[in-house]
C-alpha cells in the first residue's frame, strides 16, 4: 500500500474521518488512507442541510466497487453544507480527500470537542501501528 | 445400483476413528422411547414398480389439464409455450443459484440482464432488481424501501392487496418496535394529509379483481410524493400487456408475481418476484442487479452490480436481508416474454379481459337469479360472484358434478364477503368451459 497522506491541520477518528476547524464550522470527511484502502469510489451518501448528528452518528456512507462504508461524525453539530460536487464526481475523494474531496461543514455545538480528537501525530501513529 | 456411497468397511473405519461401537450409539443423547421407531415399511419395489406407484398417486391429484379450471387468486393458470421448458432445461442454465463468478456464468447473467430489460419496458420503470422469491417478498420489500428511505415507521397498505403478501410484510415487520402497517379500505380514504407515512401501497387489478381509475392514481401518487412518501404498486404483469404500465401513473416501485409469465402452477411454488423502482431509488433497493459492462479487451460482459449494498458485504447495514434472486424462474419469465413478444402478451392480455368479461356476462345472463355478478368497478380478468349458498359447497358441486374447478372462496380473509366467491379467467378457458361454468350454476 502507498504511503497515504496526514493533514496536518486536521483531527482525526480512529475510523478514519478527519475534521478541521474553519471559522466557527467544521469541515470533515474520511482519510487519504481510508480512500486508499476502499478503492475507486463510486457513490457518497450525505445529510441534509440542517440535520443535527451527536459524535459517533453516522453522517453518510460511501461506497466503491468493493464495500460500502458508514462514515461517523467527529463531534455534535448541526449540518450547514454538503460537498454537491460528490453526487456526480466521488473520485474527488480519491483525489484529493483532504480538500476537494470534503464531505461536510457543520457548526459544531462545543468546539473544543474537537481537540479530544486524535492529533495528526496519533493518527499516523495509528496508522503506522496497522500496517505492522 | 447402489445409492449409498459408503462401504460397510468405510462405515466400520469412521465408527472406529471416533470409538463409537455401532451408529446407533450416535443417538443416545435422544431419549429411548423417542428412538429408532419401528418402520413399517412394505418390500423393496423396482423402479418400474416405483414409477407405477407414482404415477398413479399423480394420476389422483385434479389437475388444470384434465378440469376446466376458474381459480386464480394470485396464481394464474396460462398457457406456457414448449420453448421454455426446452430453454429452461438446457445445462448451461440449469441452476437455481445465483452466478457470482462472472468469468463462468456469462450466460446466467445475460439472461437475468434481459429479464430486467424486459420487466423495466413492462412496468416502464427505469430500473428493475434480478428478482425476488415471489410476489409476496416483492411486496414486502417494497414498503421496506419506503420505510428506510423515507425514515418514516408507517405506512399505508391497502386492505385489498393479496392477503399472503399483507402476511410476509407483516411477519418481515412483526419484531419491529417502531413500524406500522395501517391497512385502508379504500383511496377513497386517504384524504387526510399523508406526510407522516412512509409510502401508500396499494394493487392494481387488487385482491377482487379490480381496477382503479389511473388517473386517479396518478393524482394520489401526486400527494403521496408531494407530502415526501412513495407509491407502491403490486401489479399483475399480464394485465400490462393490455394496462397503462404504472409509470404513467407515477408509481415509485412496481412489484408483482411474476408466475404468470411462463412458470408453471406446480402447487404454488417456486414462484418469482419482481422489482421495478426508479433510478434514484438505486442504492436502496433490496437484492441485486446485473449490469452490463465492458471487460478490459473492450468485450461486452454481465455481472452483478450494487452488490455493495447487500448483507454479504454490508451485514446487519444491508438495504434488505435478502441476498439472492430466484435465477431459474426469471429465466422462465425472460424466455415467456421474448417468446410471446409485446404483440403476443397483448393478445394474451386481451384475451384474459375479454374471456372473463364474457364468463360474468353468461353468468349474469344464465345464472344471474341465484349468483350474483358484482360489476361496481372496471375489472380485468377475475370478479366476484355473490353465492346462494356457501363457496365450498358450490366448488364441490362444480367439481364433483362438472369436472369445474371453481373460484377462491373471499368469506376467509374478508368477513364481509363471506359466500363470494372470486372468480378469474385467463386464455387458456375456452368459450365451452364458461359456457359450461355458467350452465352448471344455474342448475346450483
Amino acid at each position: 500500500m502507498s504511503k497515504s497522506k496526514v493533514d496536518s491541520s486536521a483531527r482525526y477518528l480512529k475510523t478514519h474521518e478527519w475534521a478541521r476547524s474553519d471559522g466557527d464550522e467544521v469541515v470533515a470527511g474520511i482519510s487519504d488512507h481510508a480512500q486508499d484502502a476502499m478503492g475507486d469510489l463510486v457513490y457518497v451518501e450525505l445529510p441534509r442541510v440542517g440535520d443535527t448528528l451527536k459524535a459517533g452518528d453516522r453522517f453518510g456512507v460511501v461506497e466503491s466497487v468493493k464495500a460500502a462504508s458508514d462514515v461517523y461524525m467527529p463531534v455534535t453539530g448541526v449540518i450547514t453544507a454538503v460537498n454537491a460536487a460528490l453526487e456526480g464526481g466521488p473520485e474527488l475523494i480519491n483525489r484529493d480527500a483532504y480538500g476537494a474531496g470534503w464531505m461536510i461543514r457543520f457548526k459544531p455545538t462545543n468546539p473544543a470537542e474537537l481537540e479530544a480528537l486524535l492529533d495528526p501525530a496519533a493518527y499516523q501513529a495509528q496508522l503506522d501501528a496497522e500496517e505492522h | 445400483m447402489n445409492y449409498i456411497p459408503h462401504t460397510d468397511a468405510e462405515r466400520r473405519a469412521m465408527l472406529d476413528a471416533i470409538g463409537v461401537r455401532q451408529i446407533e450409539d450416535l443417538f443416545h443423547a435422544v431419549p429411548q422411547q423417542h428412538r429408532f421407531p419401528s418402520l413399517d415399511l412394505p418390500p423393496a419395489l423396482t423402479e418400474m414398480e416405483v414409477m407405477w406407484e407414482l404415477s398413479a398417486l399423480s394420476d389422483a391429484n385434479a389437475d388444470v389439464n384434465h378440469h376446466a379450471c376458474f381459480l386464480g387468486a394470485g396464481a394464474y393458470n396460462h398457457y406456457i409455450p414448449s420453448l421454455v421448458d426446452h430453454m429452461i432445461r438446457r445445462g448451461e442454465f440449469l441452476t437455481a443459484y445465483t452466478p457470482y463468478q462472472p468469468e463462468v456464468s456469462q450466460g446466467t447473467l445475460q439472461a437475468i440482464f434481459e429479464f430486467q430489460s424486459m420487466m423495466s419496458l413492462l412496468t416502464g420503470m427505469e430500473i428493475s432488481t434480478a428478482s425476488h422469491y415471489d410476489g409476496a417478498t416483492a411486496f414486502a420489500e417494497g414498503v421496506l424501501m419506503a420505510i428506510n428511505t423515507t425514515g418514516r415507521k408507517k405506512a399505508l397498505v391497502s386492505r385489498w392487496v393479496h392477503p399472503h403478501y399483507r402476511a410476509v410484510l407483516r411477519t418481515y415487520t412483526q419484531f419491529s418496535t417502531e413500524i406500522e402497517i395501517i391497512e385502508f379500505d379504500d383511496t377513497s380514504a386517504l384524504d387526510k394529509g399523508l406526510t407522516d407515512y412512509a409510502c401508500v401501497a396499494l394493487a392494481n387489478p387488487d385482491f377482487r379483481g379490480r381496477l382503479d381509475d389511473p388517473e386517479r392514481l396518478a393524482a394520489l401518487a401526486g400527494r403521496v410524493k408531494a407530502s415526501g412518501g412513495l407509491f407502491v404498486v403490486a401489479v399483475n404483469p399480464i394485465s400490462l400487456g393490455v394496462l397503462k404500465p404504472p409509470a404513467e401513473y407515477e408509481a415509485d416501485v412496481v412489484v408483482g408475481e411474476g408466475q404468470p409469465l411462463g412458470v408453471p402452477l406446480s402447487f404454488g411454488g417456486p414462484y418469482l418476484g419482481f422489482f421495478c423502482t426508479r433510478r434514484e431509488y438505486m442504492r436502496r433497493i433490496p437484492g441485486r442487479i446485473v449490469g452490463e459492462t465492458v471487460d478490459k479487451s473492450g468485450q461486452r460482459g454481465y455481472v452483478l452490480t450494487l452488490k455493495t449494498r447487500e448483507q454479504d458485504i454490508r451485514r446487519e447495514k444491508a438495504t434488505s436481508n435478502i441476498c439472492t434472486n430466484q435465477g431459474l424462474m426469471a429465466l422462465c419469465a425472460c424466455v415467456y416474454m421474448s417468446t410471446m413478444g409485446a404483440h403476443g402478451l397483448k393478445q394474451a392480455a386481451n384475451l384474459c379481459y375479454q374471456k372473463a368479461h364474457y364468463a360474468a356476462d353468461q353468468i349474469g345472463a344464465k345464472a344471474g337469479a341465484k349468483f350474483h355478478v358484482l360489476r361496481d368497478r372496471p375489472f380485468f380478468n377475475e370478479f366476484v360472484v355473490k353465492c346462494p349458498r356457501p363457496v365450498d359447497e358450490v366448488n364441490a358441486e362444480l367439481f364433483e358434478e362438472h369436472d369445474i374447478i371453481g373460484g377462491y372462496d373471499l368469506g376467509g380473509d374478508y368477513p364481509e364477503l363471506a359466500g363470494h366467491m372470486l372468480l378469474c379467467c385467463t386464455e387458456t378457458n375456452t368459450r365451452e368451459e364458461i359456457d359450461a361454468l355458467a350452465k352448471a350454476l344455474s342448475a346450483i
